[in-house]
């Protein structure tokens, strides 16, 4: 009797402990289901939406990617993303939504300076690591520990847009004397000046010209003028889309021809500013971050990100080339993805920990961050825009025509000097 | 830095911004100086007309300024039915001042989102055969792309002002800024001449939107740029008056262009808005204000 009701206490206690493993069995499965939800706001709307909707579109690439080859630690990855309207003013509100009410496990930035900066003290706050999206200089003040910066400014980002710009001129002969500076009254223009006032003051360089001007002019004919009026011998520009048309459609009209001239002009990058523009563009000399020239295809895994992008780039209404932000984009989520997977989870100290101290692999290549987090090493390119020829978006697609000068291991070509020999 | 040389360009080149700036601002004279509705749409209209001009030069080649024109009866009946909506939801209650207000920013805004959503957010641009050229008058150098904006925008304020004295609706618009009640004992529909003059405001945007592409590239929240102009221009040349549009729009594109050469582009828009505060402060109706 004894040994009968023993078996039935040991069987009930069987069948208890079964179904609590079963249940809590359960528990991991449906644990296990539960997405990874990274979060951030991005510019779709607004001035910066241009470069926003390509970077959300590479991150949706990532994403897919990413959910294909099984999610990260068995779990699938979810963006949850709101359109910040390029306005830095929606930032603490997204965030705070983000984090408190989506409860997002991870955070990253949306693009551009103006738009981290507000970002930067949340993630302070709350002691998030957080990744941003091409912003210039934003830890400068801050030297947050665990911010880490996807553009390749490197570890003295205030001079990283000018520094190719400049060394390229000085390599020139005859080597130019003076230099004309001029920018966008914003954040972005105004770091890209600071920069190069000092390696101007470096050089050696006489300045005749350095003056600002606000983004909602209309006509740059007047200051182009007043450059032309000055002689210079460099014409450093640092302008956002807008102004770069304005300002190189007013140098054609006025024949502005110095010895070198470009910089720090944002839009060129883009595919519709590039096929509008078409034969104004040649001998620019221009910062960049991604050319289709061999030394940067090379790097293993891009043609197939840029191959994908290209095909769903139109669907989702978005520069159609995409060599300029997205493989950036897409180089954040592997860096995430490859944190996420070395530290096992998803504790904010480790993941910052583990970026400060790793070389990781991506689609832009090895990337080490350094000092603020930005990039141990810059990367900066400078390119010149050699034979183009009407207005056609083919002939941006391949090698040629956007001519990698700087730095000398990606070089593609050599320059056109001086500028007016490229418009031959 | 001073040369007699650049003094002359930075005039002819102001000149010819204040031509481009009339064309911009003439809709809001209309609407905003002689009806007294706050359309801060206007802008938007704009970018609407610019996106038209860039579809059909990108898609058939057509000049944006032909577009401009050919669109304008589609741009008169957008406005007149947008004006029956704002009569109907709020003037007629008497709710104009404020909800109205309200209603005009949401249609900017949803003209905003409706353009991104369609084109996307790149930033669009049209070239045509003379928006590259410039031709050169004794060290004067005149660029056809602000040229021909400016020769559109003094022939768009010339037809306006013809038609508001020479024709019976125009007329009837004067009439109705000034006296609703005297208008409506005369037997003529005071909504109805608003419609027309609601109409034609919006229907000059889409000419004007066909020269700001000619300019410079556009993408959707490019109206944001212009409101601030648009509004000063109009009150500045004294509200309704739309030969003092052009005259106001003149004045800023010349005071932009001086400030741009020999003092620092960035004082530009300043000097420009100090020039109205001090004008509104001489003459509070404005230069050709009653």
């Amino acid at each position: 009797m004894i040994r009968h009701r023993s078996l039935r206490l040991a069987v009930t206690l069987t069948a208890t402990v079964m179904t609590l493993l079963l249940a809590s069995g359960a528990m991991f499965v449906a644990r296990g289901a539960d997405p990874i939800k990274i979060g951030f706001g991005m510019a779709l709307t607004g001035g910066l939406s241009a470069n926003g909707k390509p970077a959300l579109l590479a991150l949706q690439i990532w994403k897919d990617d990413v959910n294909k080859k099984g999610g990260l630690l068995g779990r699938p990855v979810e963006l949850v993303y709101y359109d910040d309207q390029t306005n830095p003013a929606t930032i603490p509100g997204i965030y705070t939504k983000l984090l408190e009410v989506d409860k997002v496990d991870l955070v990253i930035s949306g693009y551009g300076t103006n738009l981290i900066a507000p970002l930067l003290p949340i993630a302070m706050e709350r002691k998030l690591t957080l990744i941003g999206m091409f912003g210039l200089a934003n830890n400068e003040k801050y030297q947050y520990p665990g911010y880490f910066q996807i553009q390749p400014a490197g570890p003295d980002p205030q001079t990283s847009t000018a520094i190719g710009f400049f060394e390229l001129a000085l390599r020139q002969n005859p080597k130019p004397q003076t230099v004309a500076i001029v920018g966008a009254d914003a954040e972005y223009p105004q770091n890209a000046l600071v920069g190069a006032r000092e390696l101007i003051k470096k050089a050696g360089l006489k300045t005749v010209y350095d003056r600002t001007y606000p983004p909602s002019t209309v006509d740059y004919t007047p200051i182009v003028r007043a450059i032309k009026a000055t002689n210079p011998d460099i014409v450093f520009i640092a302008s956002y889309p807008p102004d770069t048309v304005g300002m190189l459609r007013a140098a054609h009209e006025v024949a502005l021809q110095p010895k070198i001239m470009g910089g720090g002009m944002v839009g060129l990058q883009f595919t519709s500013v590039m096929t509008s523009m078409g034969p104004m563009l040649n001998g620019i000399v221009n910062y960049d971050f991604w050319a289709p020239e061999p030394t940067m295809m090379a790097i293993p895994g891009v043609k197939e990100f840029l191959k994908e992008y290209q095909a769903r780039a139109e669907k989702a209404g978005v520069d159609p080339l995409g060599y300029y932000l997205p493989p950036y984009s897409y180089a954040v989520g592997q860096v995430l993805a490859q944190a996420v997977t070395a530290t096992k989870g998803l504790d904010q100290a480790k993941l910052a920990d583990y970026m400060r101290g790793t070389e990781f692999d991506t689609v832009i290549g090895k990337v080490k961050f350094g000092k603020n987090g930005e990039w141990a090493k810059g990367r900066t390119l400078m390119v010149q825009y050699q034979k183009i020829q009407g207005t056609s978006i083919d002939q941006f697609r391949g090698p040629g025509k956007k001519v990698v000068l700087y730095p000398d291991e990606l070089k593609s070509g050599s320059i056109v000097y001086p500028y007016s020999a490229a418009l031959k | 830095m001073f040369s007699w040389d650049l003094l002359a360009n930075a005039v002819v080149a102001g000149l010819l911004l204040g031509g481009f700036y009339a064309a911009v601002s003439l809709g809001v004279g209309l609407i905003f100086g002689l009806l007294d509705i706050a359309n801060i749409a206007q802008p938007a209209f704009v970018i609407l007309g610019a996106y038209a001009a860039y579809v059909m030069n990108n898609s058939f080649g057509f000049d944006p300024i032909l577009t401009g024109l050919l669109f304008t009866p589609v741009f008169y009946l957008l406005g007149a039915a947008v004006y029956r909506v704002y009569y109907s939801s709020f003037e007629r209650r008497g709710e104009e001042s404020l909800r109205g207000l309200v209603f005009f920013f949401g249609i900017l805004f949803i003209m905003e989102v409706s353009l991104s959503m369609t084109f996307g957010v790149d930033y669009r641009l049209v070239q045509t055969a003379y928006t590259s050229r410039s031709i050169e008058f004794g060290g004067v150098g005149i660029a056809f792309r602000y040229l021909v904006p400016c020769v559109v925008g003094v022939a768009m304020t010339l037809a306006l002002h013809l038609f508001l004295a020479r024709t019976f609706y125009g007329r009837a618009i004067m009439a109705v800024s000034q006296d609703r009640l005297a208008l409506r004992l005369m037997g003529a529909n005071p909504v109805q001449i608003k419609t027309i003059a609601f109409g034609v405001g919006i229907a000059a945007a889409s000419l004007a939107g066909a020269l700001l592409i000619s300019i410079a590239p556009v993408i959707p929240s490019t109206d944001r740029d212009y409101i601030g102009r648009m509004f000063a221009i109009t009150v500045l040349g004294g509200m309704g008056s739309i030969g003092g549009t052009l005259v106001a729009a003149v004045v800023l594109g010349v005071a932009e262009s001086l400030m741009s050469t020999f003092f620092g582009p960035s004082w530009s828009l300043a000097v420009s808005f100090g020039i109205l505060l001090l004008a509104l402060a001489v003459r509070p109706a404005g230069l050709f204000g009653r």
